[in-house]
């Protein structure tokens, strides 16, 4: 008996042996280190130096701060959202089609090919406001374009609009959940005579759950530590013609509208050079995700079933 | 009687509904499509002007400049750039694989003390802000002497990678637990159960996890930039990138070509790659 279970027991661990030294060396370890530094004043060129709670003591009174929370709150409540009823919205498109399949899917999937970088310039300049072709195009319907990129309304609904568009590799992932739905369930369906909502909701939905919940915990995950598009995004629509000397003046660009937390962190540890802070701010945010995933996860266990 | 007079009547209705659900489906998704390519196509306009037309907000070439593209290779060593890439995206996406799939199998399949607990474990990997562990692991990967080398970005893929754990995970929970207890009365052992059964029907989810890996590997400028910065022979394409920016006064066309030099074999690859993908669905069995 016991040696069929030390058996088990090795075998199991035999499974996770590669993960369980990963998480150590690569997590466990580089974690409690900047746990440490986040008590220090350390600035990469002198010995960190004790100082207790002042880094967390000093979010308190940390106008940026707030201004980045609010932000990146914001990105939470609506790209995570928006992100999955897209991705469900073009599976569900997809899926009917036959013929040509391939081509479609390939297109939809073609902008999260695209370098980060690259393609926020490109929605910047087509979003240029009056001059840009997306304006063009507006004008032509009789629509005066929003300011876009340029506007403190409208900037963080233009990253929306650029996550939106890149939300292939999630529509990738609904597909195959779509997909896996068996075909009887359906024709049941159809015969007992349930239309095409009804359908969606009473069978693709409890089918694809899972995915759902997993696009809204790393659809949390990507927004919290959202930071490319936002800097780039920032730096040219301001007019900036390079990215990356000198982007930190650019940052939040217009009126601190796309000012997000890990911009401010970058700001705080990379230019200003106060690691201590910095890694503060960096715990504060790991906590705050772990409690928001973790959440997530428990009201997802209650409907879903998912542990079986 | 009736019945059979509303026979043809409602046939022909059905036809009619279902051409138009066609023709309604077939319009959005062309017009959806079009949106989609629009920004794309609008890099690839960029990429024929000259440097000065490239900072305007004109769409539309005045004149055409497919020269550009070998400018590219002109001014940067784009072919050994590439080759970094693919030895760094192709040997991290395999190992990645064949360390987090185990891992994967486990917490959805197999019952252990913890597996809850190191589930989170793993979530809390994911939720890690990168810039948190940076300068330890730097300092850790200088104190070996292998900065400057693409070591620090493949040799942590033979340990697992958390998101692809997560989602081979969830993947592996939506295999019918029969089909595993099937290979068990059969004298399976887990690992056999693991190469034999599991893997088959996986397929598809580990056909997506491997080009989620590849393709975040391949557009990776946070990893590239950290570590191999110092030593140009190990510089990958997002570097390259980049340097147009900062070495070179920012020439829009040449960056946009490159841009689009560095996408097209990802195109590639996705175009095929996705008809393996849907046939491996199609093979699960889960269709019936």
């Amino acid at each position: 008996m016991d040696t069929v279970r030390l058996r088990r027991g090795l075998t199991t661990l035999s499974f996770l042996a590669p993960a369980l030294i990963g998480i150590g060396v690569f997590f466990l370890y580089p974690l409690l280190s900047a746990v440490y530094f986040s008590f220090t004043k350390f600035d990469l060129l002198t010995v960190p130096q004790w100082v207790g709670l002042d880094n967390y003591r000093r979010m308190a009174d940390d106008p940026f701060l707030l201004q980045a929370v609010r932000n990146t709150l914001w990105m939470v409540v609506v790209f995570v959202p928006v992100r999955i009823l897209g991705a469900i919205g073009l599976a569900m498109l997809l899926v009917r089609f036959k013929r040509g399949a391939g081509v479609f899917r390939t297109i939809y999937y073609l902008p999260a090919l695209v370098p980060p970088v690259a393609a926020t310039i490109a929605f910047v300049y087509l979003l240029k406001p009056g001059t840009g072709p997306v304006d063009h195009v507006l004008e032509k319907l009789g629509i005066d374009g929003p300011l876009w990129f340029n506007s403190p309304a409208w900037a963080k609904p233009s990253l929306v609009l650029l996550g939106l568009w890149a939300v292939g590799d999630l529509m990738i992932i609904f597909l195959a959940a779509v997909l896996g739905v068996p075909e009887s369930l359906y024709e049941a369906a159809s015969l007992d005579g349930a239309n095409a909502w009804h359908r969606f909701r009473s069978i693709t939905l409890p089918s694809i759950r899972p995915v759902i919940l997993f696009a809204a915990v790393t659809g949390v995950i990507y927004t919290l530590q959202y930071f490319d598009q936002a800097a780039v995004a920032g730096s040219i629509a301001s007019g900036q013609a390079t990215v990356g000397a000198g982007i930190s003046q650019s940052f939040g660009y217009p009126e601190g509208s796309t000012f997000t937390y890990p911009l401010w962190l970058y700001t705080v540890g990379f230019r200003y050079s106060a690691l201590g802070y910095a890694n503060a701010l960096a715990i504060a945010l790991f906590v705050v995700a772990l409690a928001v995933t973790v959440i997530l996860l428990r009201r997802a266990k209650a409907f879903s079933g998912e542990e079986s | 009687m009736t019945l059979a007079l509303d026979r043809p009547v409602t046939a022909t209705v059905e036809r009619r509904r279902i051409r138009l659900a066609w023709i309604a489906r077939h319009s959005i998704a062309i017009a959806l499509a079009i949106m989609f390519v629009t920004p794309v196509a609008y890099l690839v306009l960029l990429s024929l002007m000259t440097s000065d037309q490239a900072l305007t907000s004109d769409y539309w070439p005045n004149t055409w400049h497919p020269e550009n593209y070998l400018k590219v290779f002109e001014t940067t060593p784009l072919p050994h750039y590439l080759l970094n890439t693919v030895l760094y995206a192709g040997t991290a996406t395999v190992l990645t694989l064949a360390s987090s799939v185990p891992a994967a199998y486990a917490l959805a399949k197999l019952k252990f003390r913890g597996r809850n607990a190191l589930f989170l474990v793993v979530i809390c990997v994911m939720m890690l802000p990168p810039q948190v562990v940076t300068v330890p692991l730097y300092l850790m990967w200088a104190r070996y002497g292998l900065t400057g080398s693409l070591a620090p970005l493949i040799i942590p893929a033979l340990f697992g990678d958390a998101f692809c754990i997560f989602l081979l995970r969830q993947f592996l929970l939506t295999i019918p637990g029969e089909y595993l207890d099937a290979a068990r009365v059969d004298g399976c052992g887990e690992w056999r159960t693991l190469l034999r059964v599991v893997l088959p029907m996986a397929r598809p989810g580990i056909a997506a996890a491997g080009l989620f890996q590849f393709f975040y590997c391949w557009n990776d400028y946070y990893g590239p930039l950290l570590y191999t910065s110092e030593n140009e022979n190990s510089w990958t394409l997002s570097l390259g990138l980049a340097s147009f920016r900062t070495v070179h006064h920012v020439d829009w066309n040449l960056v946009t070509a490159a841009t689009v030099l560095a996408m097209a074999p990802l195109i590639v690859i996705f175009f095929f790659a996705q008809r393996a993908f849907v046939q491996g669905i199609t093979l699960t069995g889960f269709k019936g």
